[in-house]
């Protein structure tokens, strides 16, 4: 009895949300359309509330559950806090969006908690299989969302794509998965990583499982050569889940990574972290030079994050505590990022017009300076320039990679953030520099603008002050990794 | 002594100040915006005064030192400081915020408060550039001066503004990220992000050079030296007046003053085993481009070449590492800094009333516009180096450092002295003498109050200290001896 009891308590966030993700879709059954934006308030309560279990259930220790599959640390704590915050943001930014678009249903508000579930425990699983059932509780969860618009021909496309890719790298992962089964006898990852230790292992059998299980984890994260699906759903989603792929499912990618890589496999870190360099260069490469040429928004949008994705290999494969420390610090910049660049489409769309196009830019420091000011925030961000958040992303995995080593790989990044910086400020030269061409006021709920500039000001003051956000990080990862 | 963070406030006085006037809106509250811009940038001036007025002229260390830590992760500080280096320049840079603020008064209509912003906030961003005491933090100031910048030029610029802005901001990206590479590297060899640290660090020749070469691309591409400074005829041609006169007078300066602070003093082996190929780049530039300047049709342009060719007598002094070539060095960077500014007003002066840079567009301005030829005449004299104003001092103390070491420096030096006049003389003919030359300069209306104020402030600068060169010299003497010694000391570790 008393086993289950901690057992319950290390998944309460879990468990909450998941049962209210079912009382949302039952109470929207009972409610008129006109008052739906009460499923919206349950859905921010229910954040608000796993939040606080989060918080109060919290203790520096490292406590397993469910026979060891289950792990509620300090380093699944902080992520969790984080997913529920830019799920938070990701609805209030979207909540206009979807309602002109006939997407402001019951559905739209249980699919994103039960893929919110899903991602909690991604973060929490410390067993191949848990890892596994919350991948698939995300992934089938984001395919319906990116076909909710079932009337729209692209979205569906989109979703088929998705759905196709992402059922084959599922499946790498598994086959991955199963080797090292096969060469450990055991599917626990602290088991896992114990056997490796002792080092009696067939040595391919162990290799070839590094291969699949990191490319599998390389397609979700949406590393090169396994990017091809990243620009085709962003741009085919609706702007709305466009969103949620590329900002709140990247915490859980990040989360799953570590699990696996650096908790599970890191006895293997000679043979992954290779792999991993391969991938952060090709990703850099080809994220920023692909962006050039884009002139969609949502589009360009894709090709930064690859690049970004391969920033943030660059702090993994240095296998050390500083680097998972850095691309930690990292991802959390770039989900505030992307959360503030598609916040910024979101509120330049209107009903009929979506703005992704990169013309529809044009001019609006001339429409509304303050958001123009907004967006100028974010792009220098994601382009890694002081005084802003992106920037100490970037010196912290650039100084993670150079104190590993990699010195010639750093200067290459470098090179290559100046290509990358050529397209944001693209951007900021449509905002700026040109004269308007469409003359709409922009019109959103206060509640939206008032977040969106606190999320961009943030990137500011977060780049002023980084001090407090890489302790949470450091906090986070000593705790948790050994 | 006071104890007030006399330079805190330098920062961040015009910073807020800035912030201040963006609140101010859009253009129908443009005259607010003006007034609290000028009061801004004097209340920014007058901070910095006491940096003068409480240095300490026999120390040549850093004063004013203040400091707390910033991101313990990484042991960065907060941590400010100036020496005899930095103080002329910070006063400089304070200083010119003030012209460009007066010179915007009319010229600029649209989204004044942004203009007057951008200028404020740059002005605070660079003076956080000379006194930042901590690598990261001078990092921090070094990038984020190019955000207003870039849109200074890309907002307010000539036609060809977005070319010439996104060059700007990329040539100039690509040099300070290899730098701040070269400062993590440091921060792994001392564990600490402090440029004093740096100083005493000892490494081996190979190292020293990959780490000047990285400080290098970015001091190089901002000075800037020939062959990079390709960016810098763009920028100066389509930036507004107001863009010109910080990019010349205080933005270079930046690149100038970074050698003197990071480079040199971090790697001087480097330094001297490099110093040949550095004088020689200082040559080209001093040479060359100033036959380049020669072929110049558009004012502005041939004046970006002139910078360059000026610049190169700044680099040039640096690497004889001796004092009165170091010296002279430093005074050309604050005379540059009013003759540069000097000669983009005037020629902003032209601008506004005929909307045309082109040199075969005038002739005869002195028929119509006496008072402003007059200025003009001076400006362009103290640009060909003539004795008595302030830009023969700092070439004549750098020719006579290049002659303590090599009599062909010095000569190829002082061809400057013909080139200049030759260029800038020529255009001076070409616009302001002769008939007159067609109808738009016939209609020409010589100087307002504004103006004269502004042109008449820096005539009696660049007199004044062509004069009396001495507060400069005074200020800078004791760390230049302190420099100069400290990179006769070789820092590579006994045995390699």
């Amino acid at each position: 009895m008393n086993g289950l009891q901690t057992d319950l308590i290390a998944a309460l966030p879990e468990l909450f949300v998941l049962s209210m993700a079912m009382f949302i879709l039952l109470a929207d059954l009972f409610l008129k359309p006109s008052n739906r934006i009460v499923i919206f308030l349950l859905t921010q309560i229910t954040l608000l509330g796993a939040a606080f279990i989060t918080i109060s259930t919290h203790n520096p220790s490292v406590s397993y559950a469910f026979s060891g599959m289950f792990v509620d640390d300090s380093f699944a704590d902080v992520m969790k806090l984080m997913i529920y915050l830019s799920t938070s943001l990701f609805l209030v930014y979207t909540r206009a969006y979807i309602t002109l678009r006939g997407m402001f249903r019951g559905e739209f508000y249980a699919l994103v908690l039960f893929a919110m579930a899903g991602m909690m425990v991604m973060v929490s699983g410390q067993h191949f299989l848990t890892l596994y059932m919350g991948l698939e509780l995300l992934s089938l969860c984001l395919y319906a969302l990116v076909a909710l618009d079932s009337d729209n021909a692209r979205a569906t496309e989109a979703a088929m794509k998705y759905f196709v890719l992402g059922a084959l790298a599922s499946g790498m992962l598994l086959y991955g998965m199963s080797m090292m089964y096969g060469a450990t006898g055991s599917l626990n990852i602290s088991e896992v990583a114990s056997a490796l230790l002792n080092g009696s292992q067939d040595k391919p059998v162990l290799v070839l499982g590094t291969v699949f299980i990191v490319a599998g984890l390389a397609f979700k994260l949406g590393a090169v050569p396994f990017q091809m699906w990243v620009p085709d759903v962003y741009e085919g989603s609706p702007t709305a889940i466009t969103l949620f792929i590329g900002s709140v499912t990247k915490l859980a990618a990040f989360a799953f990574v570590i699990r696996i890589l650096a908790q599970g496999l890191y006895v293997l870190a000679i043979d992954w972290h290779g792999m991993l360099m391969i991938m952060a260069v090709l990703s850099i490469i080809i994220g920023n030079i692909t962006a050039i040429a884009q002139t969609n928004l949502k589009r360009m949008l894709a090709y930064s994050t690859i690049s970004h994705v391969g920033f943030l290999l660059f702090g993994l494969m240095s296998a050390s505590m500083n680097g998972y420390i850095s691309s930690m610090f990292y991802i959390v910049s770039y989900v505030l990022m992307t959360l503030a660049g598609f916040g910024m489409i979101l509120l330049l769309s209107r009903k009929g017009f979506e703005a992704e196009q990169l013309d529809d830019l044009k001019g609006l420091n001339q429409r509304s300076p303050w958001f123009a000011f907004m967006m100028l925030i974010t792009m220098f961000s994601m382009a890694g320039v002081p005084p802003t958040l992106g920037f100490y992303a970037k010196f912290a995995v650039l100084q993670a990679a150079l104190q590993a080593g990699f010195l010639w790989l750093v200067v290459f990044a470098v090179l290559m953030a100046v290509i990358g910086a050529f397209y944001y400020l693209r951007i900021v030269k449509l905002m700026y520099f040109d004269e308007p061409i469409d003359h709409t006021p922009i019109n959103n709920p206060p509640e939206m603008n008032m977040l969106l500039s606190v999320n961009a000001l943030a990137l500011l003051a977060l780049g002023i002050m980084p001090q407090r956000l890489m302790d949470i990080c450091a906090y986070a990862i000593a705790h948790s990794l050994q | 002594m006071t104890s007030l963070p006399l330079l805190s406030l330098a920062i961040w006085v015009p910073i807020l100040a800035g912030i201040l006037v963006l609140f101010t809106g859009d253009d129908k509250h443009a005259s607010t915006a003006r007034w609290i811009a000028l009061l801004g940038s004097l209340v920014a001036f007058a901070v910095t005064i006491p940096l003068y007025t409480g240095f300490n002229f026999a120390d040549g260390g850093f004063q004013f030192q203040e400091g707390f830590s910033w991101i313990p992760t990484f042991n960065i500080h907060y941590h400010l400081g100036a020496d005899g280096i930095a103080v002329p320049l910070i006063l400089l840079t304070s200083f010119t915020t003030i012209l460009v603020v007066i010179a915007a008064w009319e010229v600029i209509q649209k989204r004044v408060a942004q203009y007057m912003a951008a200028f404020l906030i740059m002005s605070g961003l660079m003076i956080g550039v000379f006194s930042a005491l901590d690598a990261i933090l001078y990092y921090v100031f070094w990038e984020a001066m190019l955000i207003p910048m870039f849109l200074v030029i890309g907002v307010w610029g000539g036609p060809n503004r977005v070319y010439a802005t996104i060059k700007f901001f990329l040539y100039t990206l690509l040099g300070s990220l290899l730098m701040l590479v070269a400062f993590i590297y440091l921060f792994y060899q001392t564990n600490s992000f402090e440029i004093v640290d740096y100083y005493r660090l000892p490494m081996t020749l190979k190292v020293q050079v990959l780490v000047f070469l990285a400080f290098f691309m970015a001091f190089a591409v901002k000075i800037p030296m020939w062959p990079v400074h390709t960016w810098l005829p763009d920028a100066h041609v389509e930036a507004p007046t107001g863009g010109s006169v910080v990019l010349a007078a205080i933005a270079l300066k930046l690149g100038g003053y970074s050698f003197l602070r990071f480079a040199m003093p971090i790697a001087p082996d480097a330094a001297h085993y490099l110093s040949g190929f550095m004088i020689a780049l200082s040559l080209i530039a001093v040479v060359y481009i100033a036959f380049v300047a020669l072929v110049q049709q558009d004012m502005k342009k041939l004046i970006a070449y002139s910078s360059i060719s000026h610049m190169g007598f700044v680099t040039l002094g640096f690497f004889l590492f001796n004092s009165i070539g170091l010296e002279g060095s430093i005074v050309q960077m604050i005379s540059h800094g009013f003759i540069s500014s000097a000669m983009f007003l005037s020629v902003g002066v032209l601008y506004d009333r005929m909307h045309s840079r082109q040199i075969a567009d005038y002739g005869g301005v002195v028929n119509t516009m006496p008072k402003f030829a007059a200025f003009a005449v001076l400006f362009a004299m103290a640009n060909a180096g003539l004795p008595g104003t302030s830009g023969f001092v700092g070439e004549f103390m750098v020719i006579l450092g290049a002659l303590q070491k090599n009599f062909w420096f010095a000569f190829l030096a002082s061809t400057t002295l013909i080139l200049g006049a030759a260029y800038t003389l020529w255009m001076v003919k070409r616009v302001f003498f002769g008939e007159i030359a067609n109808s738009h300069v016939a209609e020409l209306v010589d100087l307002n109050k504004r103006e004269l104020l502004i042109l008449s402030t820096l005539a009696i600068l660049v007199i004044g200290f062509g004069v009396y060169p001495q507060p400069i010299t005074e200020m800078t003497h004791a760390t230049v001896a302190q420099f100069l010694d400290h990179m006769a000391h070789t820092k590579i570790p006994a045995g390699l």
